[in-house]
């Protein structure tokens, strides 16, 4: 039987193409068409976010022009970025973490601590960087180690970890005075010609994350022009990390027949949102020059709606970094947008759910179209 | 005597009190193709599994060249030159071709980058090679969209994408059409011409008669049978002496008495 067969077999074998380098295209390497096909999600979100702007502009042109609206969402928007994205990372990776509220409290504390004890804003950012750290560790073994439902175990890791902020701080604040003379604040949380300077720490954050995440064809398409030395380090650039994180997401039992650590890039992923959430922690607290022991809780909701409407699909495996970053500015805008644009505040409930109804909606159609 | 690539000795593999694997001695030389045949329950998974690194057996011992092991994981067997081409394929359907090519060994540089552009053209050669490809897809293209004989040609191009010493290919044309089945034929050829091993497992024995070397009979959790190509005639053979330890007693009227058996 099989020797019968072989003589066709030489067909499709390569030899007889004999255009070499052609055999790989499709409609979609038109490098403008493979970039939209790529990031179709991200795009989507922005799609809505623009949409949104126009509505809110529309409905109250005077405000929208200020730039004291865009100054204050960009104080507050940075930190919620800083969590935003490596939410992205766990969600992909077929997880879901609910303890980084906690996390950022937590290791907001240890800055606060560190500060108040009078030692450099320095020492006391490295300090939460660690706790968070550990943190993410801790939850992370939990889960992976322990073999538990992340969905649960962390949300019972957030209220453990807040009870114990409770317990210890008894509910009091801890006042910053002397921060706004220090070094780490000029750097981190100033600002430099009216802009809030967390939102460039937040940027690199976003972009960085970005590169570790992402797959990105259409740089293969601009090696010969100019433009290549920049984009070349944004975007063709990936790391091993992201790409193990969205095998380990999409099939885990395969990942594991080839020979990748499962279990520990599970760990990893909450070691990420750990580091994010002591970042984001610590930004809050500079902008306030005050700690409170709930520092963090207002960050869970909007944080985790910011992730889906930016594209990622709750099943993992794959997610936008850049998607869930336009997500964050999105859900952050529509508080002040509504309340800008002359509805009261019980409205923005209500506008909340909207757009991420829409949003879930529009990235439903967007993904049944192509795949 | 050609070297011997991998060797099991005395392998146990017990899941609590059922043992799947009751001492397994199996040896695959450098260039040849070992068929490995058994019914359902067998025990042919679980030695897949072994020898692949994801399972590690209660007892007995793993050989690479001669040289006993310790520490046998998935990564280790991969590293050892053996590669696994899973019944399921083990492939990620959301991620692209390239990815699947290269996962679990990602080519990177500085800092754990990956080299994509590297990783791209590798893909396209190492498709090319196979002759699964079709010219609607690239490098790019997401696993999902492809037909089963595609997913089993990305499942090859990873195997022996660094000239791996051992193919294991498990159940590789169940699900596949004839001219798949034929192509899978062909990649065994080629592969054995090449000076390198395969270990092929098939329920199909008329499949497995027609392109192994040497032929290993598993029968719960045991090796029941070993007989190079030229002790048995026919695949009726074959099938006649798996009847025969299925059935002891012998089903009268069904078949004659195979000749097999007397060789074991």
């Amino acid at each position: 039987m099989s020797k019968a067969m072989e003589p066709d077999l030489q067909t499709p074998l390569g030899r007889a193409s004999g255009q070499p380098g052609k055999e790989w295209s499709h409609p979609s390497d038109n490098w403008l068409r493979g970039f939209v096909l790529d990031n179709r999600a991200a795009l989507g979100t922005l799609g809505v976010f623009i949409v949104m702007m126009a509505v809110f502009m529309i409905a109250n042109p005077t405000v929208f022009t200020t730039w004291y609206l865009y100054s204050s969402v960009l104080t507050t928007l940075p930190v919620a970025l800083f969590v935003v994205v490596p939410l992205v990372f766990v969600v992909t990776c077929g997880e879901i973490d609910l303890s980084f509220p906690a996390t950022m409290g937590f290791a907001s504390w240890v800055f606060a601590l560190v500060v108040q004890a009078g030692y450099d804003p320095f020492v006391g950012i490295a300090a939460a960087l660690l706790t968070g750290t550990l943190l993410g560790f801790l939850v992370g073994s939990l889960v992976v180690y322990g073999g538990l439902s992340s969905l649960i175990a962390t949300l019972g890791m957030n209220f453990l970890l807040r009870g114990l902020i409770q317990i210890i701080n008894e509910g009091k604040s801890t006042a910053l005075t002397g921060l706004n003379d220090s070094l780490a604040y000029k750097i981190f949380s100033s600002q430099v010609w009216g802009i809030p300077v967390q939102i460039f720490w937040a940027f690199a954050f976003v972009v960085l994350s970005a590169m570790l995440y992402n797959r990105h064809r259409f740089v293969q398409e601009l090696n010969r022009s100019v433009a290549y030395v920049v984009f070349s380090a944004l975007l063709y650039n990936r790391h091993r990390f992201g790409a193990q994180v969205k095998v380990v997401g999409d099939n885990p039992d395969s990942a594991k027949q080839m020979g990748i650590d499962v279990k520990r890039v599970r760990v990893k992923v909450f070691v990420f949102v750990g580091i994010g959430a002591a970042i984001a922690g610590t930004f809050s607290v500079m902008i306030n020059f005050t700690w409170w022991p709930t520092a963090g809780d207002g960050y869970l909701l909007p944080v985790l709606a910011s992730v889906f409407v930016g594209g990622t699909p709750t099943w993992g495996g794959i997610g936008t970094v850049v998607g869930g970053a336009i997500g964050a500015v999105t859900v952050s805008f529509i508080q002040t947008g509504v309340v800008a644009a002359g509805l009261s505040g019980f409205y923005v409930q209500f506008f909340n759910g909207l757009i991420i109804i829409l949003s879930l909606l529009g990235h439903k159609w967007n993904q049944a179209r192509y795949r | 005597m050609a070297e011997r690539i991998i060797e099991l000795r005395d392998i146990k593999k017990s899941y609590g009190q059922v043992y799947a694997l009751g001492g397994v001695n199996l040896g695959v030389d450098r260039g040849e193709v070992v068929g490995l045949i058994g019914d359902n329950g067998a025990g042919k998974s679980t030695l897949i599994k072994i020898l692949s690194g994801v399972v590690k057996p209660t007892s007995g011992e793993i050989l690479v060249r001669g040289k006993p092991v310790t520490g046998w994981s998935a990564a280790r067997s991969r590293d050892a030159g053996i590669e696994t081409v899973f019944q399921d394929r083990a492939l990620a359907v959301q991620q692209t071709i390239v990815r699947n090519i290269f996962m679990g060994r990602e080519l990177t540089g500085f800092l754990g980058w990956l080299k994509v552009g590297k990783e791209i053209e590798q893909a396209s050669r190492l498709m090319r090679e196979i002759g699964f490809t079709s010219k609607v897809f690239t490098p790019h293209s997401i696993v999902g969209q492809l037909s089963g004989g595609e997913r089993q040609g990305v499942a090859i191009a990873r195997a022996i994408y660094k000239q791996a010493e051992l193919i294991i290919l498990d159940e590789p044309t169940t699900a596949l059409s004839l001219t798949e089945t034929a192509k899978v034929f062909h990649f065994v050829r080629q592969v054995r011409a090449s000076g390198r091993s395969i270990l092929f497992i098939g329920h199909n024995i008329h499949h497995v008669f027609d392109i192994a070397d040497r032929f290993v009979v598993l029968d719960r959790g045991k090796v029941a049978l070993t007989a190079d190509r030229s002790e048995v005639k026919s695949a009726e053979d074959l099938i006649n002496f798996m009847e025969d330890i299925a059935h002891p007693g012998g089903l009268p009227g069904l078949h004659e008495a195979g000749g097999a058996e007397q060789r074991a």
